[in-house]
């Protein structure tokens, strides 16, 4: 009743392509931006910032990357702790060896820096896919820390092998509160969440489907298979390394290479999957299942007055199974499941 | 639940009318008991919790009684943040946090100078953090990485004879190719190029299931000794490959990290008669009896498993408790006795930590881990080690005495390093008051 598209009529091209061309949609999300953007500053507590909601964003952007490589351009990756680890340290030494340079400058230059490395190890995507290609990819994650540890440059020859953040600063204001890092990676995650939105619903976006769903078809039709791909390891490892270079400034701090293994890969991943592949939203709500899901196990089991060592292991296992729960549910992701919701709703309350 | 928590409060008051507590000091434990290090953890964890047991049992401290939660981190560093955040400012406050892991003890190395609360890393994390000046709220205690491998050369050397035997000497340092592996190469090369011995690097990439090329490599370069700085299923692997190639093992020396039972029990005869260094004296203690004594037989123990009492993790645990307490009884001495302790009074209380042979006799734990004394320069406080032999069955101490190294090259590396860090965060090194 509630949902209804009744009576919204397109009368023009550009009513057409909107993002969201439903109304209710259009004021959902109008309301969440509005609650993200002073709602909860207003009155969230410490704990929720810097604990929960940056890295909870934080990995949403990294999932949102690999989204855009694995979803949307069919190429599966397990470099993505990689590419934010050159993120990461790349921004690091820009900061470093620039004096004076802007801190988002150095986030994007980070980032460009992981794109670059994306470029080079997207290369053997163009001889082989699948499963195949997932192993070579391996070989980046493998390959970056292994180059991170053994070239003492990059850390600025750090006794420990670990690069600490400098401090994040745009125009003399010290982003040294969870409040305003939180805001400072709200701002950096919506308008790359954005620019993806509109990049998957442009030319670049339909290129990379019609390669996902089949290569030679999409050749035949005049995509140009190497600069498509190519893109795609691009466009997907500036999300990282940026998402990276955010991890290490606006969360963890001190950072060592290993932070990005490939457990990190993995989970980002699950995130993809669990969340659905070739959605944006499904980024976005894989990584809050991955990250709040075993925060708010291990909360729930501390009300409980079970051993703790029991309850860790409950833990893990209440995670798995719910895991296993939702892609036999559905095995598209829960992106999937709110379209589902979606399209019930708009039949209620008389379906057919 | 007011009335069920006053109700109780009011049961329990009566139950020991005898006692009442004076004020409660809250402790957050990030520990893991689950992933591919549970079984350190829940020994670690296990031996802090009981500590803590203890000195509750007994009146706690000057009538404060200690409480804490536990948090699990899977030994992973968001997890790890996390947890921190969620305990930091709970039941009136954390006043020390010891994680047992080198990423989340990075994690939250800035938080804990912004949130005042110290961070001790018992055996692991920079080594140059033991200079109080540049990170007065990091407590590297008893030894950090680089003491330990100035150790292990003086050891090396009293071995073969004198230091000045260890000239033309072949040390091969095998490690886990990753920082930590590397942390200590900067002593050992200064140490060769000062006692004049040959030092080969040999790096095992991380997790370390296959070391075949690496023995080999070791076989054919047939050095004097062999340093193996590994973690993890690494060290087992690296014991039973050397077997494999005929290496004899009372060669090899290794790191804390790759000296205690879950290391050597899954090697099984291929770890009979390998040394390692610890910061703790294996065996029993007066402080162990009486934990077996007044703790698990009144059935508040921590593990199910009892072997694991006074294992090598669990010996650590203890220790890291031990000087918890001593450092919040010494702040309760400054800022009164029977008081809750703040963070900054507790930052206070480990860097005037003095544990010398009289504190550790009363305590029962004569002889376990070095006397430590800290001080602003120093939040190190000893950097003396033992080696340990494992017999087949148990550790046993091989040195009788405290090994230290060259302290002076290590502070000379130390003053370096935390002086670079100090002017990438724009720090000025100062003593807090």
């Amino acid at each position: 009743m509630l949902y209804r598209e009744a009576g919204q009529f397109k009368s023009s091209y550009e009513t057409d392509s909107q993002i969201f061309p439903i109304r209710q949609d259009r004021i959902g999300i109008a309301l969440l931006v509005l609650v993200a953007f002073i709602g909860v500053p207003l009155f969230a507590s410490p704990y929720f910032f810097s604990a929960i909601l940056i890295p909870f964003l934080i990995f949403s952007l990294a999932a949102l990357g690999l989204n855009i490589l694995t979803g949307y351009a069919g190429q599966l990756s397990l470099g993505s702790a990689a590419f934010m680890a050159v993120g990461a340290f790349g921004a690091y030494n820009f900061m470093l060896r620039v004096p004076g340079i802007p801190l988002l400058a150095s986030f994007a230059l980070g980032g460009l820096c992981a794109a670059a490395v994306g470029l080079l190890f997207g290369l053997p995507s163009l001889r082989v896919r699948g499963f195949y290609l997932a192993a070579s990819t391996l070989a980046t994650q493998f390959f970056v820390v292994w180059a991170l540890t053994k070239v003492r440059w990059f850390t600025n020859y750090s006794s420990s092998g670990v690069i600490t953040a400098q401090k994040m600063q745009i125009l003399g204001f010290d982003f040294d509160t969870p409040v305003a890092k939180y805001l400072l990676v709200l701002v950096i995650v919506s308008t790359l969440g954005l620019l993806a939105k509109n990049m998957v619903r442009s030319n670049v976006g339909r290129c990379w489907m019609a390669v996902r769903d089949m290569d030679v078809a999409a050749e035949v039709i005049g995509i140009p298979l190497m600069k498509t791909k190519l893109l795609a390891f691009a466009v997907s490892s500036f999300y990282c390394g940026v998402a990276g270079a955010l991890y290490a400034y606006a969360y963890l701090g001190t950072v060592e290479p290993e932070a990005y293994s490939l457990d990190l890969s993995f989970r980002i991943l699950f995130m993809v999957i669990i969340g659905g592949l070739g959605s944006v939203m499904g980024s976005f709500l894989g990584a809050a299942f991955i990250v709040l899901l075993p925060v708010i196990l291990n909360t729930l089991a501390h009300t409980t007055n079970i051993s703790t060592a029991v309850a860790s292991n409950l833990e893990l296992m209440v995670f798995g199974a719910l895991i296993i729960f939702f892609l036999i549910v559905e095995p598209h992701g829960l992106a999937r499941l709110w379209q589902i919701a979606k399209e019930k709703l708009r039949l209620w309350p008389f379906p057919h | 639940m007011k009335l069920i928590k006053s109700l109780m409060l009011g049961a329990a008051l009566v139950a020991s009318s005898s006692f009442v507590w004076a004020a409660d000091q809250f402790i957050p434990l990030l520990s893991y008991r689950v992933g591919p290090y549970g079984s350190n953890g829940t020994s670690f964890f296990g031996g802090m919790i009981d500590y803590m047991n203890l000195v509750n049992i007994n009146g706690g401290i000057n009538g404060v009684k200690l409480t804490w939660e536990e948090c699990e981190t899977e030994y992973n560093p968001s997890r790890g943040v996390e947890c921190y955040e969620r305990l930091k400012s709970k039941n009136g406050g954390a006043t020390i946090v010891e994680p047992v892991s080198t990423s989340i003890a990075y994690g939250i190395l800035d938080r804990v100078a912004t949130d005042k609360i110290p961070l001790t890393t018992l055996g692991y994390g920079r080594s140059d953090a033991a200079n109080g000046k540049v990170f007065p709220y990091v407590f590297p205690l008893l030894t950090t990485y680089w003491n330990q491998a100035a150790a292990m050369v003086v050891y090396l050397g009293e071995k073969s004879g004198g230091m000045d035997k260890l000239k033309g000497k072949k040390i091969v340092h095998l490690y886990h190719d990753s920082a930590y592996g590397k942390e200590p190469l900067p002593v050992l090369e200064a140490e060769a190029a000062k006692y004049g011995f040959e030092l080969i690097k040999i790096p095992v990439a991380p997790p370390g299931n296959e070391q075949q090329s690496q023995w080999l490599q070791i076989r054919q370069a047939n050095p004097d000794y062999v340093i193996m700085w590994t973690f993890g299923v690494m060290s087992a692997v690296g014991l039973k490959t050397a077997q494999r190639n005929g290496f004899p093992r009372e060669k090899i020396l290794g790191v804390w990290w790759a000296g205690s039972e879950e290391d050597t029990e899954p090697a099984g005869e291929a770890a009979k008669g390998y040394s390692a260094m610890s910061f703790n004296t294996p065996g029993n203690f007066p402080l162990i009896d009486e934990i077996r004594n007044k703790v698990y037989s009144a059935g508040k123990g921590n593990l199910k498993e009892l072997d694991r009492v006074g294992n090598v993790m669990y010996m650590r645990g203890i220790t890291a408790a031990v000087m918890m307490v001593e450092g919040l009884r010494t702040a309760q001495n400054k800022y009164g006795k029977g008081k809750t302790v703040t963070g900054e009074q507790m930052r206070w209380g480990l860097e005037n930590l003095n544990i010398d042979a009289a504190r550790q006799k009363a305590l029962g734990v004569s002889d376990m881990f070095p006397t430590i004394k800290t001080s602003c320069d120093d939040h190190e406080g000893s950097g003396a080690v033992k080696v340990v032999q494992w017999d087949g069955k148990q550790w046993v101490a091989v040195s009788k005495n405290w090994i230290t190294g060259d302290k002076a090259l290590v502070r000379k590396l130390l003053e370096e390093s935390s002086a670079s860090y100090a002017k990438e965060k724009g720090i000025t090194p100062a003593c807090m008051k």
